[in-house]
């Protein structure tokens, strides 16, 4: 490795420690990699893999119990850890600026934003008086509509995809030469998404700044970088020009990631997805050979005694691989045959004129409006649309945990559901069950996993304690998980396996109905994929019925036989997933689905600001305030019916349905 | 936020009430006959009628309570059975004493505590922290009788720095005052110290680790400016909250440092109308501690309010 004038950051043989305890356990080692001047270089690689630890080192912000153990990092030609505490302050204020997740948090949530913005043009030592001329442009450029207003705001008064604006203002106002960009975008809307990572390509164009950007997405990542570098264990397994890590990948790790993300029109009645099996190393694990070798399916005897160099493979792409001319050819773990469903027409669940309000300070706010969905037996409803659409307000009515407004009808099978949890009767309950996104807050992790299994199974099945304890054991086997895990406590296990438990506990009392609320987006894509398998298993066994909530269309579109588009409380668009995502589409729905991050360029439709409260929905249709596609007055006045277009296919626009296909020039997709 | 304050003192109010509602019912209900209980059990049935006439306690309860709430709202107390003095003058002097010292002991242990708590997060881990998150807790469990005489023995009997009374002469000046309640104060501070210190240096922590904190930092403004400016502001919210929590405590749970320094508070006067049966100067004295409590909690509040945007500003815009 070579340093040459030309890169703005090297980072070469890095290794990073954490103390844990009083033991210093390695988090990252002998990571080497550089940025060029307006190059845009990304980590991948699943959580835990030490992502941000490289970040954090490269911005000298480790966490306390952190330290650069060996290694170096030059910025432009400097050491950063040898720079004094001013050096480094010069550092942060003109050359590198950071933004990372949670924009929610990054801000001080009792300063102005006009202040805290303003304080990079302090440090930049800009004449006092053009402060506010100078913090209302920065904001203006990054496509805040009416900075004058949002300069006397307070952190909380925004929203997410607007304060992660304003980060990005504070972190590009200096116009640093680097910017380390770690998953910026997570947890933001699709549509919030792609236009944060629009403005950032933007500006790069512009200013030609030097990019480090982190994701866990690997669409993110292969959307917005030149190179890319995977990231395993503290370690660099591959790096090489994006198109070829993503197309072409020389890594079994690589190419296991990339099969275990559901991706183009692939559904799950066509082919399971594929995963990576076991788990990461422990921090600090001590291995000898390759680090990849427990999980790799072409491990051989040579992997397991001495690690592989980071080898070049042409010009400038590398894999720290013995075998990486057959890592194409990666044999799968899971065999594609899709599990054996029955399918019925039998309607399971039919929830009619269902309208939530809740009161919020004296004044309604409309959660839910006159919602009539159907979910049959056996079937998977996915259910989607950006936050703060209805869509868990929705699960939470079916559950029963709000009482829908007067006159809503939940019918499930033969029975109407009683509104409130507290009057519905043991087998009501029993038959509608669910799985929260995140299994860490959903497991008492004070129980072990015999008991967390046990009580549901005793209260939804109402078996003693010993018959208890067999069913716990029966249900982990179906999650696919080993006896050895019943005494485990939930702060032992991984997320994947925690969401197992999670799924186990759902299914103890035979349910009919599971409402899956983001169940893998907290999850890792080898993580996710298993778990969908999973799920996709569970139902062709039990013939259990799936409302799945998520964001993320791939998935959805693998996953759902059908699919509600929600806006503001009320249904858009339902169909089967292949009538959905073909098109002609509702124009919402037509901006959701542009907004994925792997759509071609070029092609994305922007909304018109920000989703309106619910207490002060606009007149006639609740989209028309963003629509892109509005006709006219009828929108601003009448609100549409949901009207069934097509057999099957409902829509609630003024716009006929062969209109809208003109309009969206609908070729068939490739 | 007018709404809030109004709301939060609406809900003082209430508070207020049931506390009234409580020492009505300790004070002239459970000890039975009043007029028994003061005089005796030796005295003439005769007597004790008479004295139960003359203080009313022979009347139906809701008219004794009615009275006995509509004069205190009036700032009429009663008289007080032992001193034969109206309560309201006694509780106000005792009041303005109590006072004096719960200032000299705030002004001392709220900056000091504060500044601790400062500068054992700033330097976690280290000495420094050990020193003052130890130190602080156990001065927190030594019970002010134990420092409180050690105190008098060390500073006014052997080094004879302090006066071994807390009261001062009459009419004397700021200084002599101020000189007279240092020593009754300390035990004061030790007691609270921990609390105070502990409080804020969790709110400091917490504000460091912060993302916002890590922004700022990235942004390159210097240290000093990042933690005056956004660890400190962000971090003293709830030690606001611990240190109001503290003023009915330093208001009127004071008896052992008042009977050992002599000094006329309310913590001592409840005490000696508990032990005289005074039961006017008790339930008065009681409702006062109850509504400096709830003031103080109230101002916190406020306080609190005022400089959290959040609750400020409101939600979205």
């Amino acid at each position: 490795m070579v340093t040459t004038t030309d890169q703005l950051l090297t980072v070469e043989n890095l290794g990073i420690e954490y103390k844990v305890g009083t033991e210093w356990k390695k988090a990252v080692r002998d990571v080497s990699f550089s940025i060029g001047s307006g190059e845009s270089l990304g980590l991948v690689g699943e959580s835990g893999c030490g992502k941000t630890t490289v970040a954090m080192a490269i911005m000298h912000y480790l966490p306390r119990n952190g330290r650069v153990s060996e290694g170096s990092i030059q910025l432009a030609g400097r050491e950063i850890g040898e720079l004094s505490a001013s050096e480094l302050r010069r550092m942060r204020v003109n050359q590198v600026s950071m933004v990372y997740q949670d924009p929610g948090k990054s801000l001080n949530p009792s300063i102005r934003i006009g202040r805290q913005v303003a304080d990079v043009f302090e440090l930049m030592e800009v004449p006092k008086d053009e402060w506010d001329g100078r913090v209302i442009d920065i904001l203006r450029k990054v496509q805040i509509a009416d900075p004058e207003r949002v300069v006397r705001r307070y952190p909380h008064q925004l929203s997410g995809g607007m304060l992660q604006r304003v980060v990005i203002a504070m972190a590009i106002a200096s116009e640093p030469e680097l910017l380390v960009l770690d998953e910026p975008t997570t947890g933001l809307d699709a549509t919030v998404e792609a236009e944060v990572l629009d403005l950032i390509s933007n500006l790069r164009a512009e200013t030609g700044t030097s990019v480090l950007f982190i994701s866990h997405s690997l669409a993110v990542i292969r959307k917005m970088c030149d190179r890319v570098g995977v990231l395993y264990a503290g370690r660099l397994l591959a790096e090489g020009p994006a198109e070829a890590i993503f197309t072409d990948p020389r890594h079994p790790y690589t190419v296991g990631l990339l099969r275990s993300l559901p991706t183009g029109e692939l559904s799950r009645n066509e082919a399971q997805l594929d995963t990576i099996p076991g788990t990461l190393p422990p921090l600090g694990a001590e291995i000898q050979g390759c680090i990849y070798a427990d999980r790799c399916p072409i491990v051989q005897d040579v992997c397991r005694e001495e690690e592989p160099d980071l080898v070049a493979l042409d010009g400038n792409r590398f894999s720290r691989c013995f075998f990486p001319e057959r890592a194409p050819d990666l044999p799968r773990v899971v065999a594609p045959d899709p599990p054996v469903r029955q399918r019925s027409e039998e309607t399971l669940l039919d929830i009619s004129a269902t309208s939530k309000t809740f009161e919020q300070e004296g004044s309604p706010v409309f959660a839910l409006k006159d919602v009539d969905l159907s979910i049959r037996i056996g079937e998977t409803v996915a259910l989607v649309g950006e936050s703060g659409s209805g869509k868990s307000t929705l699960a939470k009515v079916i559950l029963g945990i709000h009482v829908p407004d007067e006159g809503a009808v939940i019918q499930l099978g033969e029975d109407v559901l009683h509104d409130s949890l507290h009057s519905r009767s043991g087998e009501e309950i029993r038959s509608v069950q669910m799985v929260f996104q995140n299994p860490d807050s959903a497991l008492n992790r004070r129980h072990s996993v015999r008991r967390i299994i046990g009580r549901a199974v005793q209260r939804l099945r109402g078996l003693g304690r010993r018959g208890s304890h067999d069913r716990a054991r029966d249900l982990l086997s179906e999650v696919r998980m080993g006896h050895q895990h019943l005494t485990a406590k939930p702060s032992h296990l991984s997320g994947g396996l925690k969401q197992r438990v999670a799924i186990a506990r759902a299914f103890a009392g035979s349910p009919a109905l599971v409402v899956l609320d983001e169940p893998t987006s907290a999850l890792d894509v080898s993580v996710q994929a298993a778990i969908i398998n999973l799920l996709a298993e569970l139902q062709a066994e039990e013939n259990v019925a799936y409302l799945f909530i998520s964001h993320d269309l791939n998935v959805v579109r693998y996953v759902a036989d059908r699919v509600a588009v929600m806006y503001l409380g009320r249904l858009m668009e339902v169909g089967t997933a292949e009538r959905i995502f073909r098109g002609p589409h509702h124009p919402y729905s037509e901006a959701l689905l542009s907004a994925a991050p792997d759509r071609e360029e070029g092609t994305r439709i922007r909304l018109k600001g920000e989703i309106p409260a619910a207490s002060d929905p606009p007149p006639g249709c609740s989209f028309q305030t963003r629509c892109h596609r509005k006709i006219g007055e009828i929108c601003e006045t009448v609100e549409p019916p949901l009207t069934e277009a097509e057999p099957g296919y409902s829509i609630r626009c003024h716009i006929p349905i062969d209109e809208l296909a003109a309009l969206q020039q609908l070729v068939p997709q490739e | 936020m007018t709404r809030f304050v109004l709301r939060r003192i609406g809900l003082a109010l209430i508070t207020l009430f049931l506390l009234s509602v409580l020492v009505f019912i300790g004070t002239q209900l459970l000890p039975g006959d009043v007029g028994r209980r003061v005089l005796g059990p030796f005295a003439t049935q005769e007597a004790v009628d008479d004295l139960n006439a003359r203080l009313g306690t022979d009347r139906a309860l809701i008219v004794q309570y009615g009275d006995w709430i509509g004069g205190a709202v009036q700032g009429d107390l009663g008289d007080s059975i032992s001193f034969s003095r109206p309560v309201s003058e006694l509780l106000g002097r005792a009041l303005r004493n109590s006072a004096k010292l719960a200032v000299v002991a705030f002004v001392i242990v709220v900056p000091l505590g504060v500044f601790g708590g400062i500068m054992a997060a700033l330097r976690r881990g280290k000495p420094t922290d050990r020193l003052i998150t130890v130190g602080g807790l156990s001065a927190t469990v030594i019970p002010e009788f134990v420092s409180g005489i050690v105190l008098i023995i060390v500073f006014a009997v052997w080094l004879d720095w302090f006066p071994g009374t807390a009261t001062p002469p009459p009419d004397s000046s700021f200084i002599t005052q101020l000189h007279h309640l240092i020593l009754p104060a300390i035990p004061l501070v030790l007691v609270l110290f921990g609390y105070i210190s502990r409080i804020t240096r969790a709110g400091v922590i917490e504000a460091l680790e912060s993302d916002y904190v890590r922004t700022a930092t990235l942004k390159g403004l210097p240290r000093p400016t990042v933690i005056r400016r956004e660890v400190l502001r962000n971090a003293l919210l709830p030690t606001i909250a611990v240190v109001a929590s503290q003023v009915g405590y330093l208001i009127g749970g004071l008896v052992v440092v008042e009977v050992l320094f002599n000094y006329q508070g309310i913590g001592r006067l409840l005490f000696d109308a508990a032990q005289k049966a005074d039961f006017p100067l008790l339930a008065g004295g009681v409702l006062v501690v109850g509504a400096a409590f709830q003031i103080s909690m109230l101002l916190a509040d406020v306080a609190y309010s005022l400089l959290n945007p959040r609750i400020r500003v409101g939600g979205k815009a």
